[in-house]
């Protein structure tokens, strides 16, 4: 446990990727192999579930700690993170004690063992391992079973530094690692051997990612070498069929098959050993294989998060699929192959199979730059984000690349409001004042209609931290009214109407765009303003 | 009356006419320490300890100031004025008010644990006593300072082995003094940041004896810099003025390094959780220890604090100050003299 909890506090505290590589790499040569496979899967979301929930964690913290509750709650606004907080809060371990520094792995197992256990046992091991353990041990200890494991390294990090470990090239190691294994099942070998991934059918490839264009779109030369289409709004997704086995993948690796009983139909009509990239999104029912306008992400809302989705919603928010991309033709991975040639076989089979849930993701004709600017500016109408460009050669990569794909998006909409409550942010963020709430103006009154977190720099955030603490009105848990004075511009995707805010809207992806420190409070916008937005580019519910 | 009133001005004594502390212009202000938040310009005379009269001149410019040592009374209007060491900074002292058989106890900022530099503080028993509360939560508790030393010298004997130089941001009164013997025992390649060098030479020329230390200037050759350690304010974080020392490895001491967020918002390649504030224990055991019949809790976690005071017995009041500008904007805008 002690090397690994070095590791997390190297990953931690260093600002450059190749101290983090080094630091992974150096970790990767010297741990144990079911620590190894341990890591990998902390770090790809594959986290054992929970043993306890928080609330009787804290309890368990507060015990030890001999504090009250109340000023566990204060420690824990103040740090911002849960396992954090209590691993300051619990008392040291005595120094003179002999500790035997126990492997990642029994903890780890023990876990997941102690999961049906009852509460004394749970208690006595927790307890017991707090006991046994230095600060940062605590905190690592603390986060395996709590909240997310973010600590500054993506996915790719890991995958590089298992490369430079094994031998083996990045692309090979993210599709070995992702899919469906059981960490306490598979040894390090295992796991990235050729071997395993022809036994696991389901094993996805990684999505290829595009960054946003910089600068002016002419800089991409030579518009007949691009494809374009829309950039359309929903979640990525990837259809595998192979060995009569169907699966559907979502973004974030998550086995989402079952969610969507559109798309079972599609099991008996896709060819065997193909995968497919493409949006899942939801669609009024349309011709066979022709991507029309789909619906709004808001209908989609409606079917992720549930685990069972009723007749009334599979009608009202039908879904399909809009293809993109084909990975995987007649069982071989063709990601090397250019795009056009992907792409012609990808019509074939959904030409083939002529299914109202599978459409093909529509090109965008444009001869010049300027024309495609044109048809850019529409997104909005077709419930798209922009567009997608796409260079025909370019070859399927891994993960977010500049070069062969880009996205260029549109303006989003915005609004000026008025901040009028605050609560401190969590991780980098904790102890700031980082998460607020903006109001449009109703006359004499002020109308909540968002929270927004980002989109500030450091020194903003400072300084509107410094406002907070010094024009907090009242005090409700966390939260701070604070006098209504600071402006910001605040930019969103979307907007739909609601039924759950009092301003009678929820928009989509807000964030703030910049401070208008320009603009005094009573020139905001008002709640009419946002009412003739939905009227403009809300869905008709 | 109570013989301290707090008042829009600051912390007042109306039977001996003078404030402590206070942060608009008054006649007679006693002063704490030199930080800015507590000393502050304009008043038409200061009385402080012998440390502290040097720091003033140097940050003030030149005033009516009379200085006395520890444990010295002096009389102002017949009420008996008596400092204490505070262990804070150089200089930091605890101002004690006695008047017909009642106490108040003036902390300013104050640190438990001795650091060879500020004196080394001691509980003084009162009826009243005025507490910081900087870092009053039980997530702040200190590590002995011989191990964090050990970190720092660590850290600089790695990056000189990679060729690097450490840059340590560190506050220019205070934790720069403080730095140096620790530092000194590993390296005599020390720099400082034009705003620590001027406040070095103040003490250094008022007869306090610190570690040998060169101004890092326009001229100073890449070739002396290398591998050395250079003691910064925060003001210098993230400036072009860094450039300079490439390839370094930048280094944070602050209390405020406890909590991971801070730590990783400042982007540092290492941070020391060192602070010359008491930690929760500290305040705590210093509240005792005075056997106040009521403490009253300033800048800082103040309503934290003496909640948890009152629940266990003290009788504890949360006070309102203009204190802890630094420490609050502290992490991320130190509001330091920035000249190079």
């Amino acid at each position: 446990m002690r090397d690994f909890a070095e590791l997390i506090m190297q990953l931690g505290s260093s600002t450059k990727t190749n101290d983090k590589l080094d630091a992974l790499v150096h970790y990767f040569s010297e741990a144990g192999s079911r620590d190894k496979v341990w890591v990998i899967a902390l770090f790809t979301d594959r986290k054992p579930k929970r043993p306890v929930n928080s609330t009787l964690l804290a309890q368990w913290c507060t015990e030890m700690a001999s504090i009250e509750w109340w000023l566990f709650e204060e420690s824990y606004h103040v740090v911002g993170d849960l396992a954090e907080t209590i691993a300051l809060l619990l008392p040291e371990t005595e120094e003179e004690k002999e500790i035997i520094d126990k492997p990642l792995h029994y903890y780890i197992e023990k876990l997941i063992a102690i999961g049906r256990e009852p509460e004394a046992v749970k208690k006595d091991f927790i307890l017991g391992s707090w006991n046994e353990m230095n600060q940062a041990e605590k905190f690592v200890f603390n986060k395996m079973f709590t909240g997310g494991f973010r600590i500054g390294v993506s996915q790719k990090l890991i995958v590089n530094a298992l490369a430079k470990t094994v031998d083996l090239s990045p692309s090979v190691i993210a599709h070995r690692i992702s899919g469906n294994w059981d960490p306490s099942a598979i040894s390090f070998e295992e796991l990235l051997s050729e071997h395993t991934v022809t036994q696991d059918l389901s094993k996805p490839y990684p999505f290829f990612l595009a960054y946003a264009i910089e600068g002016d779109v002419t800089v991409l030369g030579d518009p007949s070498e691009w494809m374009a289409e829309w950039k359309w709004d929903g979640i990525r997704g990837e259809l595998i069929q192979r060995e009569g086995a169907f699966f559907v993948w979502s973004r974030g690796e998550e086995l989402m098959t079952d969610k969507f009983p559109e798309y079972q139909p599609l099991k008996h009509l896709l060819p065997d050993g193909v995968a497919l990239d493409g949006e899942i999104i939801c669609m009024p029912e349309t011709k066979p294989g022709d991507a029309g306008i789909p619906l709004p992400f808001s209908f989609l809302q409606t079917r992720i998060g549930r685990k069972n989705v009723s007749k009334k919603q599979l009608k009202a928010a039908p879904v399909g699929f809009i293809c993109y991309d084909l990975l995987e033709f007649e069982g071989q991975d063709i990601r090397e192959w250019p795009l056009v040639e992907r792409r012609k076989k990808l019509k074939e089979i959904i030409e083939k199979v002529q299914h109202p849930s599978l459409l093909l993701s529509p090109e965008v004709d444009f001869d010049s730059w300027e024309a495609l600017k044109e048809m850019r500016s529409q997104s909005r109408d077709m419930f798209a984000e922009g567009i997608m460009l796409k260079r025909k050669s370019s070859a399927y990569q891994v993960g977010r690349k500049r070069g062969d794909w880009w996205k260029w998006k549109i303006d989003a909409l915005t609004i000026d409001a008025v901040m009028i409550y605050a609560q401190k942010g969590a991780g980098k963020r904790s102890n700031l004042y980082t998460a607020y709430t903006f109001a449009v103006r109703d006359g004499e009154q002020l109308i909540p209609f968002t929270r927004a977190y980002s989109g500030l720099t450091d020194k903003e955030i400072a300084e509107v931290d410094y406002f907070v603490k010094r024009n907090a009105i009242e005090k409700f848990g966390p939260v701070r009214t604070v006098k209504p004075e600071l402006v910001f511009e605040i930019a969103f995707e979307g907007i739909a109407a609601s039924k759950r805010h009092k301003s009678g809207v929820a928009l989509r992806f807000p964030r703030i765009s910049r401070w208008r420190r320009d603009k005094p409070p009573s020139e905001i916008n008002t709640l009419d303003d946002l009412r003739d937005l939905l009227k403009v580019y809300g869905n008709k519910l | 009356m109570p013989l301290i009133e707090f008042t829009d001005k600051g912390l007042f004594c109306r039977e001996g006419g003078f404030y402590i502390d206070p942060w608009r212009p008054v006649d007679k202000a006693i002063i704490t320490h030199g930080h800015s938040d507590h000393a502050r310009w304009g008043s038409k005379y200061y009385l402080c300890h012998h440390h502290t009269k040097p720091i003033l001149q140097h940050r003030l410019g030149p005033n009516p100031y009379q200085s006395i040592g520890w444990n010295e009374t002096i009389y102002m209007n017949g009420v008996r004025v008596t400092l204490y060491p505070a262990g804070h900074i150089i200089g930091s002292s605890q101002v004690k008010v006695e008047y017909n058989g009642t106490i108040w106890v003036v902390s300013g900022d104050y640190k438990t644990e001795n650091d060879g530099i500020s004196g080394a503080f001691e509980p003084v028993k009162c009826h009243h006593f005025i507490t910081e509360s900087t870092f009053g939560l039980p997530i702040y508790k200190w590590k002995p300072q011989k191990e964090i030393y050990n970190n720092i010298q660590n850290w600089i004997l790695k990056n000189q082995a990679a060729g690097k130089t450490s840059v340590l941001i560190a506050y220019s009164l205070g934790k720069a003094q403080r730095l140096l013997a620790p530092i000194a025992e590993v390296t005599k390649n020390i720099f400082v940041h034009g705003a620590v060098f001027n406040m070095h030479m103040a003490l250094v020329n008022a007869g306090h004896k610190l570690p040998w230390v060169q101004r890092v200037q326009p001229d100073t050759s890449k070739e002396d810099l290398k591998a050395a350690v250079v003691i910064a304010p925060s003001s210098a974080e993230g400036s072009p003025w860094l450039k300079k020392f490439l390839p370094y490895e930048i280094g944070i001491c602050s209390g405020w390094m406890q909590v991971r967020g801070n730590a990783r918002r400042k982007n540092a390649d290492a941070s020391f959780v060192l602070s010359d504030h008491a930690d929760w224990k500290g305040l705590l055991q210093s509240c005792k220890a005075t056997e106040a019949e009521c403490v009253y809790a300033t800048h800082g976690f103040q309503s934290v604090f003496t909640r948890y005071l009152n629940e266990n017995g003290i009788e504890a009041k949360e006070v309102i100050t203009e204190y802890g500008d630094d420490e609050d904007k502290g992490l991320d805008q130190e509001p330091e003299e920035t000249t190079i």
